[in-house]
């Protein structure tokens, strides 16, 4: 148990960090190598546009919309997303009257197969305190207006599932084609604090 | 435990604000810490749920400032001296030397990896016994204060919900996070409503959590 916080002369995290990888690299413990791989396939590869893939697809196609819901790890798996943080994906829907936000108020939990590593502000304990208890209030100050009206559910991922917010479809898109729709979906609309427009 | 990262409901924060365009990793010794972090696990032989509680054991004041591959950073390192890969002070002293200052690196010491039982990859479990709630049943969460691992919030404690959905059985992190054993128990999601949380004072909402079988209570 740490008791004391650290001290004010503790060298940078840039030094630790480099340390620390030497220290197991000498060792034989990890490769630098192996690092890179996995920084390469966050930083490249698993990110939003997975997600926004998924929902388009959803959009356009019916029996891929139930399978979503009933099942949404293994329709993701479709897809060719899986991995870490994502042993069971929950797909909350969004509806006129229905209004899905994703918070992990212990930590920061987040569905990395399609949403790659959380945002800053999911990370911020401003969001991580505030959005169970005032939603609205919060999610207005972040730019989302809802009505009334409109329900709002707050989904805490304090175990091992991770929800995933399936956003509206935006009205005047009929005709949009499924790589066009998916352009317009944001990671903010599938944490549930934004909602997919038309630009 | 009842700490500092135990965020829900908790006053005083101000407003959030996202930031456009935001690169994966702000700084490369962010994506550097990312890496090192996912490994550092295997390599201590220790688990997911050992490296969220050691975030929980951060001094207040460091997880606050330190920021979030800060605490990443601190907390790989506090797994690997935990398990004998790294002596205490191993981190600091080679930094030290980076920077130029002549200190000597502490000797290796004795491995000592957590020695516990595992039932597979992930967190994900079969389980033989039935689960002991039906969606639909009223719940109590349970208002135990431990001083250990949990994922029961303090915000939930005490309060009456209702059972959502069972979800796929999992291994309890307040047993794993220490290497007792899996313990695995049935998981519900549970919906509770706002002003059973927080009165009836405030907006209306609803919230469903993820809770482990032993975290609740017949109401």
């Amino acid at each position: 148990m740490t008791n004391q916080p650290h001290p004010q002369d503790r060298p940078s995290p840039e030094l630790r960090v480099e340390a620390l990888e030497t220290l197991l690299v000498e060792r034989g413990l990890v490769k630098s190598e192996m690092l890179d791989g996995f920084i390469d396939r966050y930083a490249n590869d698993v990110g939003p546009m997975n997600g926004a893939r998924v929902v388009a697809k959803a959009w356009v196609d019916p029996d891929y919309h139930q399978r979503l819901i009933e099942s949404g790890t293994e329709a993701i798996n479709e897809l060719g997303f899986s991995g870490p943080q994502g042993e069971h994906i929950v797909v909350v829907e969004n509806s006129p009257t229905v209004h899905n936000v994703v918070v992990c108020t212990l930590c920061s939990c987040y569905p990395w197969p399609v949403l790659g590593l959380p945002p800053n502000w999911y990370k911020d304990p401003a969001y991580r305190s505030r959005i169970v208890r005032e939603p609205r209030t919060l999610l207005a100050e972040m730019g989302l207006d809802l009505a009334p009206d409109v329900q709002i559910q707050v989904w805490d991922s304090s175990a091992e599932n991770r929800y995933f917010v399936l956003p509206m479809r935006p009205e005047g898109t009929e005709d949009f084609s499924e790589e066009k729709l998916a352009s317009l979906v944001t990671r903010d609309a599938m944490v549930g604090v934004g909602i997919v427009t038309v630009a | 435990m009842d700490g500092i990262h135990d965020m829900g409901g908790m006053q005083g924060w101000g407003t959030v604000l996202i930031e456009p365009e935001e690169p994966v990793f702000a700084e490369p010794w962010h994506a550097r810490t990312f890496a090192l972090g996912l490994a550092s696990m295997g390599v201590s032989g220790t688990n997911l749920d050992a490296f969220r509680h050691s975030l929980e054991r951060l001094h207040p004041l460091d997880y606050l400032s330190d920021g979030y591959y800060g605490r990443w950073l601190s907390c790989a390192e506090q797994l690997l001296v935990d398990s004998g890969i790294l002596a205490p002070g191993a981190v600091e002293a080679r930094a030290r030397r980076l920077r130029g200052d002549k200190v000597d690196e502490p000797a290796d010491v004795e491995e000592c990896k957590p020695q516990y039982e595992r039932g597979g990859a992930g967190s994900l479990r079969t389980i033989d016994v039935p689960p002991m709630f039906a969606v639909g049943q009223s719940v109590r969460a349970k208002t135990f204060r431990k001083p250990g691992h949990t994922r029961l919030p303090a915000y939930i404690r005490g309060h009456a919900g209702e059972i959502s959905a069972i979800r796929p059985a999992a291994v309890l992190p307040d047993s794993t996070a220490h290497f007792v054993g899996e313990d695995v128990q049935h998981v519900y999601t549970v919906e509770f409503t706002s002003s059973e949380l927080w009165g009836d004072e405030v907006e209306t909402s609803k919230l469903f959590i993820d809770l482990f079988e032993s975290y609740l209570e017949v109401l």
